[in-house]
């Protein structure tokens, strides 16, 4: 009687979650990949096949925009990983109490806006009359109006700071374990700053700095606001291409397989990723 | 057990909620920015007890929407009327017209006549004409007042200080100012796929005299405010709001031709508040009430004397943009093919990843 009851409150618990997987993610991803093998043949004909997944292979300018997309996100990964990790390690080492607190705020206040007025806010500053190139004017270092928005930095900058965040918060969290005294055991051990970086600190943090890594780099790759709004006219961005394919083109079937493309090697990408840093998911996810 | 049956007969009174929310008289209206100012609908509202609830898109996002739901959860939209025949084509998202009850007088015959002329398919009448306007140039005549057709934007002068969309409009505007007639092209795929080639070979080379592309409005009357942009291809409108502030930037219709289009009313096939949304037709239409439409969308409607209580300084840009010449010139989009846009879609990538 009893296990019959913790049991239906298993799957009364279970319920919102399986209903979320189901009905928002699965049932979509079945009847986008029927949507992506019918190929058009004519007004209100389809055929079966794999030509739309042909297409992405056959058009250079479509899986030159994926690579393209794919090793700017790496590098996004890169580089809030390394603005991110000192400030991890301040927040969860230097500091305690009040100053934790009100710093780890400070990382949070600017997600309390949305990301489109935070990427206007960027655009305010980075534009040729804007306040970064007048500031630059007036203190003498430059001699005209120079345009820093509408390049693939400023798409870099915006995108590092969209994902900060989301670095910064599983490392803290990891470094937060790493107990104080292993650092001081480091140093009377003979170490210095950089070997006890490499030998204690690095590898404690990694599960933080993987899953860190995968979010920022997930973000990136499928973020659409930020490239479509800072980036330029050479500035292509994969997101761009599958809404192009639905909403302009009306070739939602091509569209739909750029979408699984998507996750299929973005999927592909984080798995590499695992292996080379010899992590498994279940270790990072579960700690 | 319970909790079940608690959580399922909440679904089902949710869901009828919501079915009985949208019927009756709530028009859901799917349209442009400026299209339903708020004290339009309040009037509405008060004279037919109507409620109106404004969704506002694009042509290719109102498409979109509707071919989604098969036509379903909006009772108005008011799509291009060169894009509804292909719309229908394929995706039958609309139903046709009951011009039994429009009251047709309101409209000007000749707009009423092409646009279901153009909006014909299979026998019948899909779109109703509502507010028309025009794409050309908006230029800043103190810095680059040489810009007067579609191709000076290329011109050297100009260099690094020119923006455009990367869209069909684009496309069409340089063809014509090359010398070419795309609209009649448009049936015969062996010639429009000619003349995007040499419009594609254009427009590549032209990349380097492009600031950006824009996409927004928005977007770009702040690159010509700034000054960032000195000429652009543009709606009329967004030229003649710019004149408000800076006299210097106004529209300019192009010597190849301003390019036309004719936004419309149509019933999405699934919509359920017919009578609201005649209602609604039949109430925008009269000359007082296209007049207030006009003042705040910028465009003048298909409305009988829609003219008469538009501000003197709208009329006033209006007709500096456009002499009568300029009028008689002004390419009006014919209905676009269905599968025009895939041809289109591949020269606009080409351009786009071109270096």
């Amino acid at each position: 009687m009893t296990s019959d009851k913790s049991k239906l409150g298993f799957y009364l618990l279970l319920a919102p979650l399986l209903l979320w997987l189901v009905v928002l993610i699965i049932l979509p991803h079945i009847g986008l990949f029927f949507v992506s093998i019918s190929e058009k043949v004519g007004v209100r004909e389809y055929e079966t096949g794999l030509g739309n997944y042909a297409v992405f292979f056959n058009e250079p300018l479509y899986w030159r925009t994926f690579a393209r997309t794919a090793i700017m996100s790496i590098s996004t990964t890169a580089l809030t990983l390394i603005l991110g990790f000192p400030i991890a390690y301040y927040i969860a080492k230097m500091t305690r109490g009040r100053t934790k607190t009100t710093l780890f705020l400070m990382c949070l206040i600017p997600f309390w806006v949305s990301e489109l007025v935070r990427t206007f806010g960027w655009m305010i500053l980075l534009r040729e009359t804007g306040i970064i190139s007048n500031a630059l004017q007036s203190i003498g270092l430059i001699s005209g109006p120079v345009e820093f928005l509408y390049n693939d930095a400023a798409i870099m900058v915006g995108l590092v700071y969209t994902s900060i965040l989301f670095m910064i918060v599983p490392l803290v969290t990891t470094l937060d374990s790493l107990d104080d005294s292993m650092i001081e055991a480091g140093y009377d051990l003979g170490g210095n700053g950089v070997s006890i970086l490499r030998e204690i600190i690095i590898p404690h943090a990694m599960p933080g700095i993987v899953s860190g890594c995968i979010v920022v780099f997930m973000l990136s790759l499928g973020n659409y606001l930020t490239p479509i709004l800072l980036g330029g006219k050479d500035s292509l961005w994969f997101t761009g291409l599958i809404y192009t394919q639905f909403i302009t083109r009306f070739n939602w079937e091509l569209g739909s397989a750029f979408g699984f493309l998507l996750l299929a090697l973005s999927s592909g990408i984080v798995f590499l990723g695992l292996k080379l840093s010899r992590q498994t998911l279940t270790e990072t996810m579960g700690r | 057990m319970g909790m079940k049956t608690g959580l399922f007969t909440t679904t089902l009174l949710v869901t009828a909620m919501s079915v009985t929310a949208a019927q009756a008289d709530t028009l859901r209206l799917l349209t442009w920015g400026g299209y339903a100012p708020d004290d339009v609908i309040e009037m509405f509202e008060a004279e037919t007890g109507h409620t109106v609830e404004v969704t506002t898109s694009n042509n290719e996002e109102m498409i979109a929407k509707l071919r989604a739901t098969n036509g379903g959860g909006f009772d108005l939209a008011q799509p291009s009327q060169d894009r509804i025949t292909s719309a229908q084509e394929e995706f039958g998202i609309y139903k046709p017209i009951d011009m039994s009850r429009v009251d047709a007088a309101q409209f000007i015959p000749s707009m009423l006549e092409a646009t279901a002329g153009n909006t014909t398919f299979e026998g019948e009448v899909y779109g109703l004409p509502h507010v028309w306007g025009t794409s050309g140039l908006v230029v800043n005549t103190a810095q680059a007042g040489d810009v007067t057709d579609y191709t000076d934007l290329c011109d050297e002068s100009v260099a690094g200080r020119v923006s455009y969309r990367l869209k069909r409009p684009t496309l069409i505007g340089f063809a014509y100012s090359m010398g070419l007639d795309p609209f009649a092209a448009y049936d015969d795929t062996e010639e429009y796929t000619a003349i995007l080639d040499q419009v594609e070979a254009a427009l590549i080379e032209c990349k380097a005299n492009v600031k950006t592309y824009w996409d927004g409005g928005d977007e770009i009357k702040n690159l010509l405010r700034s000054g960032e942009v000195v000429a652009a291809m543009a709606w009329d409108t967004g030229g003649w709001q710019l004149n408000a502030d800076d006299a210097d930037i106004t529209f300019v219709a192009p010597e190849a031709g301003a390019l036309g289009w004719i936004d419309t009313f149509v019933l999405p096939a699934r919509g359920r508040a017919d009578d609201a949304a005649y209602d609604w037709i039949n109430f925008v239409m009269r000359p007082e009430i296209a007049s207030m439409i006009t003042n705040t969308a910028g465009n003048f409607t298909a409305a009988v004397d829609g003219a008469v209580d538009v501000s003197a300084d709208l009329k006033a840009r209006y007709e500096g943009s456009f002499d009568q010449a300029a009028i008689d010139n002004i390419k009006w989009y014919p209905p676009v093919p269905a599968g025009l846009e895939a041809l289109e879609g591949a020269a606009l990538d080409r351009i786009n990843a071109a270096n």
